[in-house]
């Protein structure tokens, strides 16, 4: 049985002293966020903020130079994640574009690809969506339908996307399609494509209200939408290989069990400096999870750093760690009982009241607590 | 993992694999005190890793002292090792040498009080102290004592108290030991020593014991769903069985991650944080282990037969020893929520 690699490890001197530097930064730059916008984090769209991190050199912090990276190490970088999204920094502008489409063109994308997005992402000036589900197609991804069809120069696309975050804001959007048909081989024939949302004709987006009435996913319809030849990343087939890749980027962050974070701090302003024993033990409790998951989440940043690639490392911290910040919402109200608030009441309950609604969100996007869980299963050997 | 880890790994599991046979922790459950399994322990070096050299240690750090701990826990070693490593490294903080054979310590219970006076030209303890680990069978015993409303370490020879025989449920020893005047063979003392220094240190080798204890029902349910057939196909191809080993998967990693934390923050010098987060943290992982390995496991694993239960007996018990979840958790409450909301954070990154 093949087990994981979780080891401990400390940050070197260069990233505490960047940490440092971005407390300041963001204690400079947020200072009038309130405590129920904080939990929004990478739902937070301020393409101003993301512009001065970008200015800071904190997007494509791990890149090559040569495509405006700053060739810095993943454990500098994921200091920067931490804790912007401790904070409750705005993210969601440069986030997709600086965790999975940044990464995935570094990887597989061309020469001139990467010379024409790479160096704007980092400048915090291009934005991207990720483009995979479908209406039919949610985990048994490789079953989409959307088809690409080659044309003259490049390929006509005719279907539906949805729960495209911020397609409605973002500049591009990664996209998988299926330009093949191979009968009984769904993993083959896709391939994905740089998709221009603000200048493709054919392309509809309509909004998807959430549950809170919120919009940032949305509904992305293809009408025989031209893509060029020069926008599709990697080669013609090569899907499915890739955005398991990119998947890999999107589950191996610190944002995997910070979204409720907010929820703690403002119960240790409620509870008070001498709380009762309930209380006591819940905030332990809390603490010892946090403190295990950081933990495990910045070893896993270890291994990207070593060139490791710790995919099955990865599911068990977004597991372990979505099932904790789902936890965090329940347990402060089995503990207080406090009515969750939208708009009024204090910003304890208005911060209870955001995650309450949104905490289901947590063990779906980037993959279900059930696939994941396969995952780890596969990685046990018993699939 | 460095060289010393990986040799004391790869001696660990071979050792524990020859000799920690079920007819061995059978026998020590009914009372037979492994002698053999003892010395071999002993001789491999694997009682003292973090002891320096100058008091009969093998020089190594506490990260060496968990890897031993953690492999003793997955093969339900029977014997004290993680008690020998407590009191001999109350022993040597204390400037004391580190005498050959089994040590345990007391008090293991926060009420309990033990005290050491003069006695002529020597000194002598007095006291009680419930539930001592292998009391009976240790061949020292390192106790924390006042004398005078100072802390000392002591140590008294194993046969030096009147001992009441108990167990805990996987009938390991865990005994009332009474002293009156007792000779004591050693004492001293140290500017670290802290009232709770032997309760923290005692979390702190059960949570690594507990977490290579997960990772034995780990492996052990792997296997087990693997190769039992029933509708005619492996446990293992069906997905509700592979979702509650990946769940287990997930405890099993974040109990290890837990235990280094705390023995390498304990080497650092301060781990109280350390120590309180891992005892929850793995004691609650040890908890949910058990009751996923025993449902995977079906009818044959609630047997005697059946080897798992003598890592699960062994989770029931550890997890309340030396303060349950629930008590370091409000401990850690009380401290984190002194601090306040602003400090919580800055915290957790500091560590
Ligand atoms: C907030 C949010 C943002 C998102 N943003 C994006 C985005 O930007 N781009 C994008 O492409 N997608 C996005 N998604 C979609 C997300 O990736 C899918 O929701 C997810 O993959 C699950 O698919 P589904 O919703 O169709 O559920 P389904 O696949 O229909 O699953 C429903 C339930 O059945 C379970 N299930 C399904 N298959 C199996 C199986 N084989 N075994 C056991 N259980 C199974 C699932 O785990 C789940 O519990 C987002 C989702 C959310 C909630």
């Amino acid at each position: 049985m093949p087990t994981f690699n979780f080891e401990l490890h400390e940050l070197p001197p260069e990233a505490e002293m960047l940490r440092q530097e971005v407390r300041e930064f963001l204690r400079a730059e947020l200072p009038n966020l309130s405590a129920d916008e904080r939990p929004r984090t990478w739902g937070g769209h301020s393409p101003e903020f993301s512009k001065k991190l970008a200015a800071k050199g904190w997007i494509g912090m791990t890149w090559p130079k040569k495509y405006g990276g700053h060739e810095r190490s993943f454990l500098e970088r994921y200091v920067v994640l931490e804790e912007t999204l401790a904070a409750g920094a705005p993210v969601s502008f440069h986030w997709v574009a600086d965790r999975q489409s940044g990464p995935l063109l570094l990887r597989f994308g061309t020469e001139e690809q990467r010379q024409k997005f790479l160096p704007a992402i980092t400048r915090g000036e291009l934005s991207f969506a990720i483009g995979m589900s479908e209406p039919d197609s949610g985990s048994d991804l490789a079953s989409i339908r959307t088809r690409a069809e080659k044309v003259p120069g490049g390929y006509k696309v005719n279907g539906t996307k949805i729960w495209t975050s911020n397609a409605h804001l973002s500049d591009y959007a990664i996209s998988l399609f299926r330009t093949q048909v191979v009968p009984d081989k769904k993993h083959e024939g896709l391939s994905q494509f740089l998709v221009d949302l603000r200048n493709t004709k054919g392309i509809t987006i309509r909004p998807i209200y959430d549950l809170a009435g919120g919009h940032h996913f949305n509904e992305v319809h293809y009408e025989d939408a031209f893509v060029p030849e020069d926008a599709r990343v990697g080669k013609d087939g090569d899907g499915w290989k890739q955005v398991t890749t990119e998947l890999g980027f999107e589950r191996s962050g610190p944002e995997r069990y910070l979204s409720s974070i907010r929820l703690v701090l403002e119960l240790l302003n409620e509870v008070g400096k001498e709380p009762g024993e309930r209380a006591a033990v819940l905030v332990g409790r809390l603490t010892a999870h946090l403190n295990t998951l950081r933990q495990m989440s910045l070893s896993v940043a270890a291994m990207l750093q070593a060139g490791k690639s710790p995919n099955l490392e990865a599911s068990v911290v977004k597991d372990i760690g979505t099932t904790f910040e789902q936890e965090i919402p329940e347990l402060v109200h089995a503990l207080i009982g406090a009515e969750p608030h939208l708009h009024t009441g204090s910003e304890f309950e208005r911060t209870l009241g955001y995650l309450v609604q949104h905490a289901p969100s947590f063990s779906l996007r980037g993959g279900t607590r059930e696939i994941l869980r396969g995952i780890i299963a596969r990685g046990l050997g018993l699939r | 993992m460095d060289d010393l880890s990986g040799l004391l790994a790869d001696t660990c599991t071979r050792l524990f694999t020859d000799r920690v046979t079920p007819a061995l922790i059978e026998a020590t459950e009914k009372g037979k005190w492994p002698d053999d399994l003892w010395q071999a322990v002993e001789e491999g070096g694997l009682t003292l890793p973090q002891i320096p050299e100058q008091h009969g240690g093998a020089g190594g750090t506490w990260d060496h002292a968990q890897v031993v701990l953690s492999a003793a826990g997955r093969f339900a070693v029977p014997l004290p090792i993680a008690e020998t490593m407590v009191g001999a490294w109350l022993l040597s903080s204390a400037g004391l040498d580190v005498p050959m054979g089994p040590i345990t310590v007391a008090p293991t219970q926060p009420s309990d009080r033990l005290s050491i006076s003069r006695n002529g030209g020597a000194w002598a303890l007095s006291g009680t102290a419930a539930r001592v680990p292998w009391g009976r069978s240790a061949k020292h015993v390192v106790v924390l004592a006042e004398s005078g409303g100072k802390l000392m370490v002591a140590r008294v020879a194993g046969g030096a108290a009147k001992a009441e025989p108990d167990t805990n449920l996987a009938l390991e020893p865990r005994d009332t030991l009474t002293w009156s005047n007792a000779p004591v063979a050693a004492a001293g003392t140290s500017d670290s020593l802290q009232p709770d220094s032997l309760w923290l240190a005692g979390a702190m080798v059960r949570a690594a014991q507990m977490a290579g204890g997960l990772e034995f029902l780990l492996s052990q349910s792997v296997k087990y769903v693997s190769e039992r057939k029933q509708f005619g196909k492996p446990l293992s191809t069906f997905q509700v069985i592979q979702q509650n080993l990946a769940l287990l998967a997930g405890h099993t990693a974040a109990a290890g991650m837990a235990a280094q934390a705390a023995f390498h923050a304990m080497e650092k010098g301060d781990a109280s944080f350390e120590i309180a987060c891992a005892k929850i943290r793995v004691g609650e992982a040890a908890g949910l282990g058990a009751g996923i390995a025993h449902q995977a496991h079906g009818a044959i694993g609630f047997t005697y037969e059946h080897t798992l239960h003598f890592v699960t007996r062994r989770l029931w018990s550890w997890r309340a020893e030396f303060g349950a979840e629930g008590h370091w958790a409000e401990r850690l409450g009380r401290e984190v929520a002194a601090r306040g909301a602003q400090a919580l954070w800055t915290m957790l990154t500091s560590r």
